[in-house]
């Protein structure tokens, strides 16, 4: 019993990650209906160019705030050289362009920094933390608690930015309906530009935490592919449903490879969370906090 | 009206009701349509009329009521069962396959009367080719019948409104309906263009015999063509009879056209 | 004025509806393939036959099969190559375990093999669309490729999964030559591009047409949409399963199960979206320009700009490349190479005249 809760712990901790990298795709669809593909390619953007703004010799708090600068202008570039010219294209035919987008920023990110892989030290360990050990005899890291903080804060801001800003109440109602934000007066581009440049940031915080956990390589992106399945099962517009459903996710993962795996060769972590949103889809396919929608004829 | 002559009862509705969670579109509603009439549905917008049509070719499940179609009570049937029993229809916003030239769109028309499989198809010799040429001689009638031999090969995106609501009567045509739905044939057209969709309804009624419910907002063109007319309204019946008999219904004159007209 | 359809007049609708309707069309071909069958056997040297047709043309039969899925019935599919693996290793356990299988028989099963699964995978289609799908489509490409690998007895107890193809032999005449079995895949190529063309076509083609541009319209005329998605999963993965076994069989030869990943899938759908999405003369033209031009690039790279780009940019031009050039297709061609050559064509038409 205690080994079944120590890797459910360690898979909810890890369906964090999922979670930051979820919450980007959530942003941009919100925004501007856009499934982004390149989420996870932005994560290994970001990670990549704060690593190697930092081995420049610059101090951590520049490099973070430089960093940061490189993804608005990447987003601010997305903005304007891929979306704005496919404005009227079926949404099917964007998500291809990002998975265009995909490729373009993996490898500019690497002809930019080099391919090799690299560390990251955030300086908090990557242990489990002694007196929960000690009282429970269950292991909990201490980074993954940590990384689980950030999100709790970086949602909480993010709910705040919706909620009581300007810019945030813009956001809403663009999500809530283009044509009608445009006709009262909200500029949709710069809009835009806002969103991906806030899920720049989350691509930037997802990356430095993933960065500083397996360190900063080419096998991010893949990683960061397990953000669709935690979409399918949180819904494509709700931010909580990217929390749960990393936390399901990464939860599910870990117990089915830890109890099945054994059974059938391990490595069904790799397929494992496809086909359980794929089952769940097929119950319901709007996701867990997403909404419905129906068709009219 | 020429020597067409209304026959038995072959569509009988009887107390509809379609609610979708908590909202009412259809109540309790009831009405019959009889063999080579013209029927026509009015209403306000919002009164239903889609959603009846809807309901007539499946694509809605009612909750209540009991449809008879050619005298056989009808369960649940599924829309591309109904196209088979002879129902085909056009749509209030135009449905056409936009990716497809004006024939091509027509010829997706007579698919329920095709019987070579894909493998045959792939080979395209003995019944699949055979097939092909019949089924596209009987598209070029339908072609010649609406008048649209000039822009066959044009894909529809391209093509203006009025002759995209046109090439969608072609499509539904092509099946050989019994029985035609046209949801608002004439919206959005000019006064031409109206009268030639209504010569064209005209004659495919006439030359055809096919039954006609149709939905309308022009009131001329429904009290000209039409035989019969239903009057919804909130998703309730309102009136029902002969076009004179619904302009002297009290109920409809002051639910719907208004006291001034 | 080569080009001119002047004068063939259509009286009949057997001849409108021939495969080519334009007479230049049809010698266009003709010499297409009298190129592709006579002229390039004798005149290609080893490494274009190894090195680009036989490639060009597993992948053109690939991306057509990806056509038919994504161009013709409007499903996504991030999967092809998974199918393409189902096909290698269906057919290699035919050819292993069932005693005088002919060759091309085993490559047939294998499609077929690659059909059924496909069809598993398309059942979601029946109620999502869209990216849905494609995620649904991922499940597909990890799974297959996890379970190749994990179950030994698909590459008969081989380490990691690997098979080497038999050789490739038809009523005792051994294709082992690059010229022999460039030959071998052209035909197979040839006979099924004329097959999907037919169907594409055909009433099956409409009613994956008519799905793709609007599902409900589709139902109202009788299309079974079931029927229909689940068909174009079926014929989709069978050609993808046949490109997979001559990827194994006249291409590659030795091939694990990771062979077929992710990378695979993508590229596929490259073609199809460089080539032109719908066409199937788009899954030629797409398969050649991304087989060639990583070639190209290499060229540039070491000969045209030798020493001037640093290494960490020249490793990386191909995955900036073709992302670019998706997107740039995406916006300024959306039905891809396929588009820009009937344009020409339509040119022709009336040159020297303007309009």
């Amino acid at each position: 019993m205690q080994f079944f809760f120590e890797v459910l712990i360690g898979g909810l901790l890890s369906g964090v990650m999922y979670s930051f990298v979820a919450l980007g795709f959530v942003l941009i669809y919100k925004a501007s209906g856009v499934f982004n593909f390149a989420q996870g390619a932005m994560v290994f953007f970001a990670a990549l160019t704060f690593v190697g703004i930092l081995e420049t010799g610059v101090p951590f708090w520049l490099a973070l705030i430089l960093a940061f600068g490189a993804m608005v202008i990447l987003g601010i570039a997305t903005e304007r050289i891929v979306l704005r010219p496919m404005v009227n294209q079926p949404p099917i035919a964007l998500f291809m362009a990002t998975i265009g987008l995909t490729f373009l920023i993996e490898g500019l990110a690497q002809a930019m920094w080099g391919s090799s892989v690299r560390g990251l030290d955030l300086g908090i360990q990557d242990e489990p933390i002694a007196w929960i050990m000690d009282a429970t005899d269950i292991g909990v890291s201490k980074f993954d608690l940590f990384a689980a903080g950030v999100a709790a804060v970086l949602v909480t801001a993010l709910a705040l930015f919706f909620q009581y800003t300007r810019v945030g109440r813009a956001l809403r109602a663009v999500a809530d309906d283009h044509q009608a934000a445009l006709s009262i007066g909200i500029p949709l581009q710069t809009i835009w530009r806002i969103v991906w440049a806030v899920a720049g940031f989350v691509a930037l915080v997802a990356g430095l935490i993933w960065g500083a956990r397996n360190g900063v390589q080419f096998a991010l992106t893949f990683t960061a592919l397990k953000a669709l399945p935690v979409l399918i099962l949180g819904g494509f517009t709700s931010v909580p449903g990217a929390i749960v459903g990393g936390l399901i996710i990464g939860s599910t993962e870990k117990l089915a490879e830890v109890y099945l795996g054994a059974h059938v060769g391990g490595g069904i972590d790799a397929w494992f969370p496809y086909i359980l949103a794929l089952g769940f889809l097929l119950v319901r396919p709007e996701g867990l906090f997403g909404e419905k929608h129906i068709d009219r004829v | 009206m020429s020597g067409r002559k209304i026959g038995e009862v072959i569509l009988d509705l009887q107390h509809i009701s379609l609610r979708f969670g908590g909202v009412k579109a259809l109540t309790d509603i009831s009405f019959d349509v009889k063999e080579h009439e013209i029927r026509a549905i009015i209403g306000p917008n919002g009164a239903g009329k889609s959603s009846m049509l809807n309901v007539i070719n499946g694509v809605y499940h009612p909750q209540e009521g009991k449809i008879t179609f050619h005298g056989e009570e009808r369960a649940k049937m599924e829309p591309h069962q109904a196209a088979m029993q002879g129902i085909s229809r056009t749509f209030q916003n135009i449905a056409l396959f936009k990716g497809m030239s004006v024939l091509d769109n027509i010829m997706t028309g007579r698919i329920t009367k095709m019987k070579a499989n894909f493998l045959e198809q792939a080979i395209h010799l003995g019944r699949a080719r055979r097939e092909e040429l019949a089924h596209r001689a009987k598209v070029e009638e339908v072609i010649d019948f609406l008048e649209i031999q000039h822009i066959r090969k044009t894909p529809v995106g391209r093509l203006p409104y009025g002759l995209q609501k046109r090439v969608e009567l072609g499509r539904a045509l092509a099946a050989e309906p019994s029985m035609l739905l046209l949801d608002e044939p004439m919206a959005g057209m000019n006064v031409e263009e109206k009268q030639d969709m209504c010569r064209f309804i005209l004659d495919v009624n006439d030359q055809f015999g096919t039954t006609i419910v149709l939905i309308e907002h022009d009131m001329g063109v429904v009290m000209d063509i039409s035989d019969r007319v239903v009057v919804l309204d909130y998703g309730k019946k309102i009136g029902d009879g002969t076009p004179d008999e619904v302009r002297n219904n009290e109920e409809v004159i002051s639910a719907y056209l208004g006291v001034s007209h | 004025m080569l080009y001119r359809e002047a004068g063939q007049f259509k009286s009949s609708y057997t001849s409108d509806q021939q495969i080519f309707p334009i007479r230049q069309d049809r010698i266009g071909i003709m010499l297409l393939l009298l190129v592709a069958f006579v002229l390039v056997p004798g005149m290609a040297d080893e490494y274009w036959l190894k090195g680009i047709l036989i490639p060009f043309l597993v992948f053109s039969l690939a991306a057509l099969g990806l056509n038919i899925l994504t161009g013709y019935a409007g499903q996504l599919s991030l999967g092809s190559a998974a199918f393409m693996a189902v096909g290698a290793f269906a057919s290699y356990n035919f050819m292993l375990r069932i005693d005088g299988m002919p060759l091309l028989v085993a490559f047939a099963l294998g499609g077929v093999m690659a059909a059924l699964v496909g069809i598993v995978f398309g059942l979601p289609s029946l109620r999502i669309k869209g990216f849905y799908l494609a995620v649904a489509t991922l499940a597909a490409q990890f799974f297959i490729i996890w379970l190749l690998t994990k179950v030994s007895w698909f590459s008969n107890d081989s380490t990691s999964g690997v098979i080497s193809a038999q050789e490739m032999e038809i009523f005792g005449y051994v294709f082992d030559s690059p010229e022999s079995k460039y030959l071998l895949v052209l035909s197979i190529v040839t006979v099924m591009a004329l097959m999907a063309k037919n169907m594409v076509r055909g009433a099956v083609g409409r009613a994956w047409m008519a799905v793709r541009d609007m599902d409900v319209a589709a139902e109202v005329i009788g299309i079974r949409i079931m029927h229909t998605k689940l068909l174009a999963f079926a014929v989709s993965s069978f050609y993808c399963g046949v490109a997979g076994a001559l990827y194994a069989y006249a291409y590659i030869g030795t091939v694990e199960p990771e062979g077929f990943n992710l990378d695979l899938s993508f590229k596929i759908l490259f073609m199809i979206i460089i080539g032109g999405v719908g066409s199937i003369s788009g899954a030629f033209l797409g398969s050649a320009f991304i087989v060639l031009l990583p070639i190209f690039l290499d060229v540039l790279v070491q000969d045209v700009f030798a020493g001037l780009l640093p290494p960490s940019i020249a490793s990386n031009l191909q995955l900036m490349v073709f992302g670019g050039l998706i997107i740039f297709f995406l916006i300024v061609e959306p039905h891809g190479l396929a588009r820009l050559w009937q344009i020409t064509k339509e040119k022709l038409r009336l040159w020297p005249f303007p309009h």
